[in-house]
């Protein structure tokens, strides 16, 4: 509903009518140089002398009303003989304008005046804090995971989806997880009741990868975010369920260097400028040669030290080292051992996800041809993405709905 | 696996840097973690300081008051006098060489050990027991030298290092072994990895421990005979079967002391001689091997599968009930008598004791699958079934066993037989073809055709061929893993290094990204903006739990039939109580209000974006079939697999509870109701372009039965409608269950329909510039009547000059009489091609009257 103000706006003047005027004021004599110049220079003094609109409202009725002595005098002009009718029409017409003027002018430097006076009365003290739009916020994993889909559209990748509750034959035959496989009993499964149905909640995105080759085929290039399961407790650095990104390339002349490069560009796109990567082999039933991505340790800055108090707290805390704290020498100088880092164990590396060349039976049960077409795939896990680039020291924050956590890491863009 | 440095360092070049034993250890780490064994930690190096050899002079008893016997013993440690010590033990006396720790020493613990005054004497150190010093011995006295280490204890001097001498300065790495490389649970395999991760040559820094073993060529005397009739999909349980005798052995006498320490060092428990000698030899070589009392084993050995109804007590005491699956190695007629599963534990009837003489070595190779199997069945995972699992040298087994059968020879007197029971072979190891470009083609790396040959020779590869573009290449018996040119190409990457592979980014094409048009899928950024819109108008997006209890349904007050009350079921929850997978959102984000609420945090306004598992009414489908993968699988087949799998439709649910405006300077503010659920149910068929309707439904759980609506797509028949989720408060008895703060309002949407339903880039229409004409209204109607119906129906007969509605005022009371209430509203009308006359508006207005008086009785307010 629009505020109204009792106050009327500046700039709105009510002009008098002419209902009630003065009574006749005394005549000047149109010929009379002096008398007229005596009569204008009143009058100047007067508007003047106007105080307030109100006051220069009435100077000026008085003034240059129908019986002012101006007025009066401007009036006898007509009965005087023609020969004097000049001179004194100059006179009087000039004082005349003379005292309009004025008039106007002092108008406007009293509106003037009385404008700010209003504006005045009119201020508000609008650093009060109001609260009338309520604050909302996106789940801080949900924003990073649209972060990284951003990333891969910019190489060109699409970005597709798969189901939660998946056929095992999707989340583990198509993989190369044949039945007795030992690695499938690794994955910890939710294995849908009855067993029978074969159905589980899908252990990692990758079933995707199996589902996008069979419905588009090669060349493909694309990314799948999603929730995977797996049959772990919650506790500080585990979630039974948790956030991947996948990343499947298949085409003809795609090699581990190109998996480097897209991990090395998405752990900046990140993790920020300057995160470096590293592989080392692992095993997955996938992909072949596997590897394990691991990126150099964001909290110690690959150190494997832990931080001193000082340097966790960041910029603020930069200041008071210039304010004269002492600045232990880097090559050991600290008075005590210094503590492994807590987030990599000391190993100045910090596990973020398996990758690897896509196997070739991976591709056949796909209906690609290995021979022709070779790819790499990945999955990041996105939680700890965010524990390492927002500094967040539980996962159980993460999966809990307090509003707290979502309203702090919720809102960037 | 665990591996003690100074094991491995008898296998394989070890670089000792000067820092010392953790340098050294933190090298051997490095070096594995290069070619693929994850660093677990590094154990060991926990006694530091002073602990050194001391001889005892005198050591004289003092019975205490507490009546316990203490000694006061003088301890020659090497100085210039002896030293001063209390000692609690017994089992020592004057002359004997113990281990002594002076102050200044750490012992495991953190226990630091200083002079101290005690019994009424200063003591200057502490004579060590085994415990105390982390040797994970079992006896309870302090170390004897002599006793613990025989012979070698005979150059022992007083004020010698006793770190070295025990070797408490060793390390161990342990280092996680992915299934595919069995072989690296064993020294020997992890030798060889050590070479590959420091770039050695493995000729030469690998010392093969089975290397010039010899295995006798006469045949043994205990028959053999594998006679497995039920092969698993053609493979037979067991490959190779080996059998030694050895005879007139002291199974009471006690393991070496470095054997026990490198089996503690190894967790592995020491046990008897035999079963050490056993384990000692598996985590060596990576054969399992098993002993049975030969007087116990009552003629030739079968294995086969287990029989109906057949039972064994294992070597845990536990009489199990077999499978008719499980591999099991048998004695007497005819295999009568299970005596052991094979690959996984033997049995209790054949066992080891301290009496037993004669042993009989049994070194074999099982089908892995059946052993996972077996293993799996009976929860008992082994050390013996991980290695099978995983694939064993089977080439190896023989000389293994001889191993075996020289330390219990060496350490237990008797004699072996000198002939060997081998029955079954190696399997065949086939070639590999591996053409010789493929690990450039693969890694992006250009190896040289003679690094290639080089480095898969360096694994133990035969190559056939060499200078040929197509290898031939034949993997070393220990890698069953190597079985595709793949697998090949990334032995050469890993050996020549994965930090040479460069970092290359790839462009991608147009039209290889699974859609026509490329980037986020039209659903995918609707859904984006939803969220966004959703966290715009004010709520906290949170992610809530997936699982969930069976009687939630009945706390929301869903009636039988429900479809939400046929969820799936997982068969193996992380809790017992909450095995369902949620149908609907609300479901759990009530836990995650009540959280809130119960951490201090009083108007929450949350909001979950997420599928819920919708089995469908019968709750079950046809099972997922399993196609072979060797090719794609038919049309068919990979329908049947994706029909399989349930709707889970993508969902929208908020709560909100609080106040949705708090109080402040301006005002007392203003409490969440039902209409603001209403307001964000809306909120979302706008943000996805597709107009929502609310219509009364009094029917819907859990919401309050006067305070729900059922959304729509507006624009629909009634008839035809399709009812898209519900939004209102939750009811009150809902509330009592859940624990919820009263009034607590909430919506649930199917997002499904509307993500359909978008239309596509609107159609835009001029934007007319003749003047509106406002006309207001005021109808009175019967208080039942929905406002929607009302305005449904002078949006209908005011026809198309009508620009906008909005209900301005709602009155009851006297004077529009009991059971009635007056609708005030606000209409804009325009022409589009020139300026309306108020006749012709109010005709317009009239028309709406008479519309809205037609559907639901309204009239003129004041008439």
């Amino acid at each position: 509903m629009p505020a109204t103000d009792d106050t009327d706006p500046p700039g709105s003047t009510d002009l008098p009518g002419d209902a009630d005027l003065p009574g006749d004021a005394a005549g000047v004599d149109p010929t009379d140089g002096d008398a007229v110049e005596v009569a204008a220079q009143a009058a100047l003094d007067a508007v003047a002398a106007a105080g307030d609109l109100d006051a220069l409202t009435a100077t000026s009725r008085v003034h240059t009303g129908d019986r002012s002595p101006l007025a009066l005098a401007n009036r006898a002009i007509g009965s005087l003989p023609g020969a004097q009718k000049a001179a004194a029409g100059r006179a009087v017409g000039g004082a005349r304008r003379r005292v309009s003027a004025a008039v106007a002018e002092r108008r406007e430097v009293l509106e003037a005046e009385r404008d700010a006076a209003v504006l005045v009365t009119e201020a508000q003290d609008l650093t009060q804090p109001t609260s009338r739009r309520p604050r909302g916020a996106r789940h801080p994993l949900a924003l990073l995971v649209e972060d990284v889909e951003d990333f891969f559209t910019g190489l060109g990748w699409g970005v597709l989806e798969g189901p939660e509750v998946e056929a095992e034959w999707f989340n583990f035959d198509a993989l190369n997880f044949g039945p007795d496989h030992p690695a499938r009993q690794m994955q910890d499964t939710f294995v849908v009741d009855p067993p029978e149905d074969g159905l589980v909640l899908r252990t990692h995105t990758s079933p995707v990868q199996a589902r996008a080759l069979l419905e588009h085929g090669a060349p493909l290039y694309v990314a799948v975010p999603g929730r995977v399961f797996r049959t772990d407790e919650l506790d500080a650095t585990h979630t039974p369920v948790f956030t991947q990104v996948e990343g499947l390339a298949v085409d003809e002349h795609l090699t581990m260097a190109h998996l480097r490069g897209v991990l090395d560009a998405l752990v900046v796109a990140v993790l920020g400028e300057g995160t470096t990567t590293r592989l080392r082999p692992n095993y997955f039933p996938f992909t072949e040669p596997s590897a394990e991505m691991d990126v150099r340790c964001p909290v110690c800055a690959g150190t494997g030290l832990a931080p001193r108090a000082g340097d966790a707290a960041g910029a603020a805390t930069a200041a008071e080292a210039d304010a004269g704290a002492p600045v232990v020498a880097a090559d050991g100088a600290a008075d005590e051992e210094a503590a492994p880092c807590r987030t990599c164990g000391g190993t100045a590396w910090i596990e973020w996800g398996g990758c690897g060349m896509v196997n070739p039976a991976v591709l056949r049960a796909a209906g690609v041809d290995p021979e022709r077409y070779s790819g790499f795939a990945f999955g990041m896990g996105i939680e700890r993405a965010l524990m390492f680039r927002n500094g967040v020291g539980d996962m159980r924050d993460m999966v809990e709905g307090d509003v707290r956590f979502s309203r702090r890491l919720g809102s960037e863009v | 696996m665990r591996v003690p440095v100074s094991w491995l360092a008898e296998v394989a070049d070890v670089e000792v840097p000067a820092e010392g034993p953790e340098a050294t250890a933190r090298g051997v780490a490095a070096a594995l973690v290069r070619v693929g064994l994850e660093e677990e930690g590094l154990h060991g190096g926990d006694v530091t300081g002073p602990v050194v050899v001391g001889r005892v002079v005198s050591a004289e008893p003092e019975p205490q008051k507490n009546g316990k016997t203490i000694h006061w013993c003088s301890v020659d440690v090497g100085e210039d006098a002896p030293r001063g010590i209390v000692c609690g033990a017994q089992n020592f006396g004057a002359g004997d060489l113990v281990v002594v720790s002076l102050p200044g020493a750490v012992l495991p613990g953190g226990f630091a050990i200083a002079a101290r005054r005690t019994y009424g004497h200063v003591s200057d150190g502490m004579i060590c027991s085994a415990a105390e010093l982390g040797l994970g011995e079992e006896s309870s006295g302090i170390v004897v030298l002599g006793e613990l280490l025989g012979q070698a204890a005979a150059d022992a001097r007083p004020g010698d290092d006793a770190l070295a001498l025990l070797g408490l300065d060793d390390r161990v790495v342990e280092v996680n072994v992915t299934p595919d490389r069995g072989y690296c649970l064993s020294v020997r395999g992890l030798g060889r990895e050590l070479a590959h991760g420091r770039r050695l040559d493995v000729a030469r820094a690998f010392r093969d421990p089975l290397e010039g073993v010899a295995v006798p060529a006469a045949p043994g005397g205990r028959a053999v005979v594998l006679a497995d009739g039920a092969p698993l999909d053609g493979r037979p349980g067991a490959t190779r079967f080996t059998a030694r005798t050895v005879r007139g052995v002291d199974a009471a006498a006690p393991s070496p002391w470095w054997l026990r320490r490198r089996l503690v060092q190894a967790g592995v428990r020491p046990v008897s001689l035999a079963v050490d000698v056993t384990n000692y030899v598996m985590l060596l070589v990576g054969q399992p091997l098993h002993a049975y009392d030969a007087a116990a084993l009552d003629g030739p050995v079968t294995v086969r599968r287990a029989r109906p109804g057949e039972r064994l007590t294992t070597l845990d005491g536990v009489d199990r009930a077999l499978h008719p699956e499980d591999l099991v190695v048998a004695d007497g007629e005819d295999g009568a008598r299970a005596v052991g599963l094979a690959g996984v534990m033997g049995g209790a009837g054949t066992e080891v004791t301290a009496s037993t003489r004669d042993l009989v070595l049994e070194a074999a190779c099982f089908d892995p699958v059946s052993v996972a199997r077996t293993a799996r069945r009976h929860r008992l995972p082994s050390e013996a079934s991980r290695r099978f699992e995983r694939g064993v040298d089977d080439a190896a087994t023989a000389a293994a066993s001889q191993l075996a059968v020289d330390l219990l020879v060496r350490h237990g007197g008797g004699a072996a037989e000198d002939g060997l029971t081998d029955v079954g072979a190696p399997r065949e190891r086939p070639w590999v073809r591996l053409p010789v470009g493929e690990p450039a083609r693969l890694v992006g790396v250009p190896y040289p055709p003679e690094r290639v040959v080089a480095l898969v020779e360096q694994v133990g590869c035969e190559v056939a061929d060499a200078g040929a573009e197509v290898l031939s290449v034949r993997p070393p018996a220990w890698r069953p893993d190597l079985l595709q040119a793949a697998d090949l190409v990334e032995e050469v990457a890993r050996l020549d290094g994965y930090d040479r592979v460069p970092s290359v980014l790839p462009r991608a094409r147009p039209g290889t990204t699974g859609s026509r048009l490329g980037g986020l899928s039209p659903r995918r950024r609707a859904v984006r903006s939803l969220a966004r819109v959703l966290a715009e108008a004010g709520l906290v997006e949170v992610q809530a739990d997936v699982f969930t209890a069976p009687g939630r349904a009945d706390e929301l007050g869903l009636p039988e039939g429900d479809e939400r009350r046929v969820a799936l079921r997982v068969a193996n929850p992380l809790r017992e109580e909450a095995p369902l997978l949620r149908t609907s959102l609300l479901a759990t984000l009530v836990d995650v209000l009540r959280r809130n609420v119960g951490r201090g945090v009083e108007d929450v306004a949350l909001v979950e974006v997420a599928p819920v598992v919708l089995p469908g009414p019968a709750g079950r489908r046809s099972p997922a079939p399993r196609p072979g993968t060797d090719g794609r699988p038919s049309a068919q087949e990979e329908r049947a697999v994706r029909d399989a799998v349930p709707p889970q439709p993508l969902h929208v649910a908020a709560l909100l509870s609080g106040a949705r405006a708090p109080r402040g300077w301006e005002g007392p503010g203003r409490t969440a109701d039902a209409r603001d659920a209403v307001e964000v149910a809306l909120l979302v068929g706008e943000a996805l372009g597709v107009p929502l309707e609310p219509v009364a439904d009094p029917g819907r759980a859990p919401f309050h039965p006067g305070r729900c609506v059922a959304l729509r797509v507006a624009g629909t028949g009634a008839g035809e409608a399709e009812v898209v989720g519900h939004a209102g408060e939750l009811a009150p008895r809902v509330v009592a269950a859940l624990e919820l703060p009263a009034r607590t309002v909430a919506l649930e949407l199917d997002l499904e329909p509307l993500l359909a339903a978008r239309p596509g880039p609107r159609r835009a229409r001029p934007v007319v510039a003749y003047p509106p004409v406002k006309q207001d209204v005021a109808l009175v109607v019967d208080a039942a009547v929905p406002s929607g119906e009302v305005e449904r129906a002078l949006r209908r007969g005011a026809g198309p000059l009508l620009e906008g509605l909005r209900l301005v005022d709602v009155y009851e009371g006297e004077q529009v009489g009991e059971g009635r209430r007056s609708l005030a509203y606000a209409l804009r009308l325009r022409a589009p091609d020139r300026t309306l006359t108020t006749a012709e508006a109010s005709r317009a207005r009239e028309a709406a009257v008479a519309a809205a008086g037609e559907a639901t009785g309204a009239v003129l307010r004041g008439t």
